[in-house]
């Protein structure tokens, strides 16, 4: 063990600081130190995805990245979709189509739903599949979440939403 | 109740009051919670199958800067007394008539004399921090002196096989037999019989949180508190309560947000009895949370089994008589006793008219993860030997699949229908309603229809594609007892609150309890508040495993809500002044018939039911607006599906594709589509994942070779097809609302329904595919040995 380390980084837009262990995981600086519990850790090895955060602007997997790597990053998490209570689209679309059941890979769906948003704001359904593929969910079996993600994609074409 | 046929809400897809939190981030799973002074736990898992522990020294983990607790098995044994029976206990209807032999080895909340699987813990060590606990586990030294292992069951079988469980001296733990009807002579009789080996291997639920158990206590009210992600909270708290000694009026049991169960999470596991101890020990709240590698290799494994299936029958494809003799792989310990593998036994008949039928079923130790129940609970393995016998029998009388499936299934005129066997609660199996036949030729239709696929499958094969159509059909018992209660209460506010023991994961059962308590009580269901999975909120409790929390939680508040509207009609009489038998339940009020204005809510009547001064009740009627019913079914409810795979198999890569997938089921009344179709997708893909892409694999040395998700494969987005629903309608007369159960279901089927599509398929090789997975080395295989045959 060495001595901690004080990570300063914006996270859903708000600068913030902790310290902790050099070797502590972006997820658990995030849960932990943070008390950013809304981003969750389902395998520890970077294949469930439920951990997904945005990292400037990208989707990444916060249990196998270090905290100190976000040093001076800008990260986006689930806490930070809704804005004044409202949800976000995408937020919005997965209650409306029944896109979560107990809500565990939510976090890592919806970011990385918004990621890919981003860069395809009008993906068939094919494309939603290959994207969230990064995510492993085991109550819906997708469909669900496949027609929230295009129902969001449709909603955010028309509302301007795609590009904030 | 309120009137009768005047339901608004049940049977509509009302959007979940669970979303808002779970989607802002705020749910609370259990990794989430933090207690002041909280210590992290961590254990120190057996890296061998079955091993005699010589010593464990727990030195160099101790001296890590911030552990505080270090504990292995060999000292907890004389801190503890052993583990109290946590089986299932079985109704004496059944034990008397059922025959069986069931041994009950008890797993140690620390193994201590020997290790019988990889991932058991021996150890466990308490830190400050999580980090710490993990460095100090690492630091554990233990010898070991390794034995072989059991790692296949019938090896285990075999004289002079290594013992699992030395006190018994055999690995066979249970047998349980079944008979019907003249089985020997049946066989004899039937003018065709057939003959083979059907393998259900080992996979598992894999909520994608993983377990967790957080536990502090309170020396001033000598009372412990204990967080557990499980499915069955009053269950945990007995255990807790009498592994420590204390009364279980001192023991709260809550499961937070629960991240996914299946199954899983539907018993008392080791470390939701060890972490209890520790924070009363240690007197400071402490949490452990399983992690992914640790889930693989110590949360309950399930289904693998091996059937060995004799059919007899005509030669219009009639079965005349069934007989299957099969092995469950329980692993090391067998947590839930029988269940799933009678489970097994009641399924194998399924929506098919047996007149001569015997089961025999053997349990055999192994030194593997246990096997505990998981979504389906030994029903899909008794569909793969059936539905894969049928296919047998087509293929043997040259007749359509689904033609001898017509000729043998149970008609609708023919119910309600005596199975002729008994179900695990001790009653006869009578399936209560429904239309099988329907609901083939509608799962049927959904794919496109039977011709039209058989000339896409010719035309296919001209060019050398390989198209395969295959059927999955079963009946699953649902709703099971022993009870489920609920609380019903008008609180002051005119809010109805309903408590009960049954715990959610994800079903959405605090949405469709307020539509069913909305339209008992014609209220809006935001108007009623849904307490769950906490045994604070009422004293009795059985949880949510089974497939039972709608069927037995809506009959239970039915009847807590009809005697309470007895007594609520006789309060509001008194403050209208005017007879019970005038009132009726009208949007949130207690009304007068027939007449508009005339109505006292429903919060007021709750205050006027109020204990003290210038109450508003009328003489004889005890204070307070609350009442608790614990419903008892008289038996299960009887669901059933059709389902229907399409697949192509690609014969150079052997990668299996599902090109259409349907399913035809009935579930009875439907309180909201939108989430019975949510269980039913999600299950139906958990099926396809256990057909084509999970399982555990073990070595010659019982070592796991699938301890990560890099290894053990979960079915992605992109793995799999849309699934086409049907859906069939027949209430069952055995509850009040006339709901069926339906978790478990879409688990059942998909793996027979594939391996009989692969078959169908590669039916111009001679392909049978009797065991699951269906894996692309298989079918090359198999390809390769029908070629050399052509």
């Amino acid at each position: 063990m060495s001595e901690p380390v004080t990570i300063r980084l914006t996270v859903n837009g708000k600068r913030l600081e902790g310290r902790c262990e050099p070797r502590k995981l972006l997820v658990d600086f995030l849960r932990e130190d943070l008390g950013l519990t809304g981003t969750h850790v389902g395998c520890e090895h970077g294949v469930c995805g439920a951990c997904t955060v945005l990292f400037n602007g990208e989707s990444a997997r916060s249990c196998i990245m270090l905290a100190v790597q976000a040093e001076g990053a800008e990260l986006g998490t689930i806490e930070g979709l809704a804005k004044n209570g409202e949800f976000h689209p995408l937020q919005q679309a997965f209650h409306e189509n029944h896109g979560l059941q107990c809500g565990f890979c939510t976090p890592g769906m919806l970011m990385v739903a918004l990621d890919f948003l981003r860069l395809n704001p009008a993906p068939t359904e094919a494309e939603i599949r290959e994207a969230i593929s990064a995510v492993l969910c085991r109550c819906t079996g997708y469909r669900d979440i496949v027609r929230s993600i295009a129902a969001a994609a449709e909603k955010m074409r028309a509302g301007g939403e795609g590009t904030r | 109740m309120a009137e009768p046929g005047r339901r608004p809400f049940i049977g509509q897809s009302l959007l979940r009051r669970e979303d808002r939190r779970l989607l802002l981030g705020q749910g609370q799973y259990i990794g989430d919670l933090v207690l002041p002074r909280m210590l992290h736990a961590a254990f120190v898992r057996s890296p061998l199958a079955h091993a005699r522990i010589r010593s464990v020294d727990l030195a160099r983990a101790a001296a890590v800067p911030g552990v505080v607790f270090v504990l292995s098995g060999i000292e907890l044994a004389q801190l503890l007394p052993p583990v109290p029976d946590h089986q299932v206990a079985l109704p004496s209807k059944w034990r008397t008539a059922v025959h069986h032999h069931i041994l009950n080895p008890q797993q140690s909340l620390l193994a201590a004399d020997k290790v019988r699987h990889v991932g058991e813990a021996y150890a466990v060590v308490v830190a400050e921090s999580r980090y710490a606990a993990e460095d100090a586990a690492a630091l554990v030294d233990a010898v070991f002196e390794p034995l072989p292992a059991v790692v296949d069951p019938e090896e285990g079988l075999r004289p002079g096989a290594p013992i699992v469980h030395e006190q018994f001296g055999t690995n066979l733990i249970a047998e349980l037999a079944v008979t019907k009807g003249d089985i020997d002579g049946a066989l004899q009789r039937a003018p065709h019989r057939l003959q083979r080996r059907f393998h259900h291997h080992r996979y598992a639920a894999l909520p994608i949180e993983c377990r967790g158990v957080a536990s502090a206590y309170d020396e001033r009210t000598q009372s412990l508190t204990t967080w557990s992600a499980t499915q069955v909270v009053h269950w945990v708290r007995r255990e807790v309560a009498a592994t420590l000694g204390m009364p279980e009026a001192r023991v709260r049991c809550v499961a937070l947000d629960v991240g996914g169960g299946f199954g899983i999470k539907g018993h008392v596991y080791p470390e939701d009895l060890l972490i209890p101890f520790l924070a009363r020990r240690l007197g400071r709240p402490v949490k452990w949370i399983e992690d992914r590698h640790e889930h693989l290799m110590c949360s309950c494994h399930s289904r693998d089994q091996i059937h060995d299936v004799e059919i007899g029958f005509d030669k219009d494809g009639r079965i005349l008589a069934y007989r299957d003799r099969f092995i469950a792989d329980c692993g090391a310990f067998n947590p839930i006793g029988s269940g799933a593998i009678y489970n097994t036994i009641a399924h194998l008949a399924g929506p098919y008219r047996i007149d001569n039928f015997a089961a025999e079923a053997r349990i055999v130790a192994t030194n593997k993860v246990p096997n505990a129940p998981y979504r389906g609970a030994g029903r899909p393995e008794a569909a793969l030997a059936t539905e894969r016998a049928i296919d047998l029998i087509a293929g043997t009388l040259g007749l359509e699949p689904a033609e001898v499936r017509r000729r043998n299934m149970i008609r609708p005129d023919q119910m309600p229908y005596n199975v002729g066997i008994l179900y695990r609660d001790g009653e006869p199996i009578v399936y209560d309603g429904g239309d099988y036949p329907a609901a083939l030729e509608q799962a049927l239709a959904a794919v496109g229809g039977l011709e039209a696929f058989r000339r896409r499958q010719s035309e296919a094969r001209r060019e050398n594609r390989y198209l395969g159509l295959g059927l999955g059909c079963y009946t699953e018992g649902t709703g099971a007892g022993p009870f489920e209660g609920a609380t019903v209460r008008i609180d002051p506010s005119g809010k109805i609150y309903v408590a009960s023991g049954a715990c959610p994961q994800g079903q959405g059962m605090e949405t469709i309890f307020a539509q069913i308590v909305a339209d008992t009580w014609s209220v809006s269901p935001d108007d009623v508040v849904i307490a769950l999975a906490d045994t604070s909120v009422i004293p009795l409790g059985f949880g949510t495993v089974a497939s039972r929390s709608t069927v037995t939680l809506s009959a239970a508040i039915h009847h807590a809500s009809e005697r309470l509207r007895t007594k609520t009609f006789a309060i509001a009489a008194n403050l209208l002044e005017c007879g019970p038998e005038d009132l009726e339940l009208r949007n949130g009020t207690v009304a007068v018939i027939g007449v508009p204005d005339m109505s006292v809510p429903l919060g007021r009547v709750a205050k006027a039911a109020q204990p003290g001064w210038d109450h508003g009740r009328p003489a004889g009627v005890e204070a307070g607006l609350e009442d608790t019913y614990y419903w008892e079914p008289p038996t299960v409810t009887w669901s059933y599906a059709v389902h229907v795979a399409v697949v192509e198999v690609d014969i150079g890569t052997g990668a299996v594709k599902i090109e259409r997938y349907a399913v035809a089921h009935d579930c009875g009344v439907v309180v909201n589509p939108m989430l019975v179709e949510g269980q039913i997708i999600g299950g139906a893909v958990q099926g396809m994942g256990g057909a084509l892409l999970e399982r555990f694999v073990y070595d010659g040395e019982g070592q796991l070779h699938t301890g990560s998700l890099m290894d053990y494969l979960v079915p992605t987005a992109s793995d799999v097809p849309d699934i086409a629903l049907v859906h069939l309608h027949s209430p069952s007369p055995l509850n009040p609302l006339g709901v069926k159960g339906l978790g478990e279901g879409g688990a059942i089927a998909p793996p027979v329904a594939i391996a009989n599509a692969v078959s169908d398929a590669l039916a111009p090789f001679g392909a049978e595919f009797n065991t699951t997975p269906v894996l692309p080395e298989q079918v090359i295989a198999a390809v390769r040995r029908g070629a050399a045959h052509r």
